[in-house]
């Protein structure tokens, strides 16, 4: 296991607005979000050596990002193909480049229209090769449809049910309420959740996360690097990425998956919580990869928060809100503030480690977990202050 | 008369699956099988995890019990599928032991149960293409 513990610290963060809109090119957006985070580490463009993104839909390259930039020598630049799972792979990636010598000062964004251009939820690419194949052809061909056919399976399972979804998406949407960054701020009482139309039966319009344009950037370098720069550093505790068996293809690769009622991050908890020294019930606050309502219960029991089956009734009665024992998704989530494919989960968590989250700040947080993905593979990181 | 083109998506045979849509034509379930584990296998694949044999093919029975489903009610893309909802996809466990993908039909949405027993179903779309479906069986 790669001995991650507290040497690498996020040094700056910086976002843009998350609209339906954006009315600009993606890799606008993305330059805008790295300009930002390099500024708020007290970095300046020239001490940037590396740079890392993930794109599933439509991206920037990030050497093209390099490049407006300025940097005409971006000594690490990778592109991973990744979706909802990338978010701390780039950032655990960024740790391995200065760890082996190849970059000081690492960028790491992800930027997408996601609204205004390729929409992920939106099912257009209808070619059926490969895995589609046998998908596809039978009129199950987006994310809500794929991942809908998982929590049935847990609901067959384990009696998980609507009002375990329900209190998800109106704890989220409160915390939106105060998050002057969120994009869905209209209080949703569970009433609101019950009555939303059924989209793909389970799953309801609340239960399915937003679809945004936008960009997210933060800035890697060593520990001691960072305290010497404008920001209280974040550190790195641990992190995780990996899976289980499946074909890989993604969306549907979960045909062969061993059981429907658990995804990849059962398969990360041992190194996640191994390369941090610590468990679960260190941690003060937790942005979960929410692009459903019910993938927040598979990233809870897979992690060990809870048992298997048991994810349902642990976020009840309160335990996930702001003032409760595990407050989740403080920003409001992928289901209330915006999609930017769960890197607006990290800047959340450094918000809250640096005490900056302002209406939102959970306090006393010291520890924060951060997911990302929903299915056979997925990303964790621990931090802290 | 003018024919209606199928305006829905299409399955591309390739190397692996080409004797699964053959097999789908003729009305037969042809699935693969690990000569030396005896599992068999879905979707079909060039090298048989773990013993990286090449498979061999098999008549399937068609036989099987719902694993799990969905009902689409929202149609995407709109235009393709809005007199297609509400529309059921499962996943379905085959008394082989795989699990494979299909519609369901011949069932109203709201009476799909988990672990019902159903049987394949061949629903011809193109002269070329037939996609698997299931309906419920006696068992």
């Amino acid at each position: 296991m790669f001995k991650l513990r507290d040497k690498y610290a996020i040094a700056g963060i910086g976002n843009t607005d998350y609209t339906k809109a954006s009315g600009r090119t993606v890799r606008s957006l993305a330059t805008e979000a790295c300009l930002k985070a390099i500024e708020d580490a007290g970095l300046t463009v020239a001490d940037i050596d590396g740079i890392v993104s993930f794109n599933f839909n439509d991206s920037a390259p990030a050497i093209g990002v390099a490049t407006e930039m300025g940097i005409e020598n971006a000594g690490y630049a990778v592109d991973y193909a990744a979706g909802g799972n990338g978010a701390n792979l780039i950032t655990l990636a960024a740790t391995a480049a200065i760890e082996a010598g190849l970059a000081k000062n690492v960028v790491c964004f992800r930027a997408m229209n996601g609204r205004s251009g390729f929409r992920l939820g939106g099912g257009r690419d209808l070619s059926a090769y490969g895995v589609t194949q046998y998908t596809a052809p039978l009129g199950w061909i987006t994310y809500p449809q794929a991942m809908a056919m998982w929590a049935r399976r847990h609901m067959i399972d384990y009696g998980t049910t609507e009002e375990h979804w329900a209190e998800i998406a109106t704890t989220f949407r409160d915390n939106a309420v105060i998050n002057e960054r969120a994009m869905q701020r209209t209080p949703m009482t569970k009433d609101d959740y019950y009555n939303s139309r059924f989209i793909v039966d389970p799953f309801r319009m609340y239960d399915i996360c937003l679809e945004s344009d936008g960009a997210c950037a933060v800035v890697i370098t060593s520990a001691e690097h960072a305290r010497d720069l404008k920001q209280k550093p974040v550190y790195i505790m641990g992190g995780a990425y990996g899976g289980g068996p499946s074909q890989g293809d993604d969306l549907f690769d979960a045909i062969r998956w061993p059981s429907h009622s658990h995804n990849c991050f059962k398969y990360l908890a041992d190194d996640l919580w191994g390369s941090a020294g610590i468990g679960p019930e260190d941690v003060d606050v937790a942005e979960i990869y929410d692009c459903f309502t019910y993938s927040v219960l598979m990233a809870l029991e897979g992690l060990g928060f809870c048992k298997e089956g048991e994810g349902g009734p642990f976020v009840m009665g309160g335990r996930i809100a702001r003032d409760g024992a595990l407050p989740l998704n403080t920003h409001g989530g992928l289901l209330s503030e915006a999609y930017i494919h769960g890197f607006n989960h990290v800047i959340e968590a450094v918000e809250q480690l640096r005490g900056t989250a302002g209406a939102r700040q959970i306090k006393g947080a010291e520890i924060a977990l951060t997911t990302a993905g929903a299915m056979t593979c997925g990303s964790a990181m621990i931090l802290r202050n | 008369m003018q024919q209606t083109a199928y305006t829905k998506p299409l399955p591309v045979p390739d190397s692996e699956s080409t004797p699964f849509w053959d097999g789908m034509r003729e009305g037969r379930l042809m699935l693969q099988r690990c000569a030396s584990s005896g599992e068999f296998l879905f979707p079909p694949v060039t090298f048989c995890p773990g013993s990286l044999e090449r498979p061999e093919w098999a008549q399937a029975s068609g036989k099987g019990t719902v694993f799990s489903w969905i009902v689409v009610r929202h149609p995407v893309p709109r235009d393709i599928y809005a007199d297609e909802v509400p529309y059921v996809v499962a996943i379905v466990a085959l008394d082989e032991g795989c699990r494979m993908t299909g519609n369901l039909i011949g069932i109203a949405p709201e009476d799909v149960r988990a672990g019902m027993p159903v049987e394949i179903a061949f629903n011809r779309v193109t002269p070329e293409i037939t996609l698997p479906a299931f309906r419920p069986s006696e068992g």
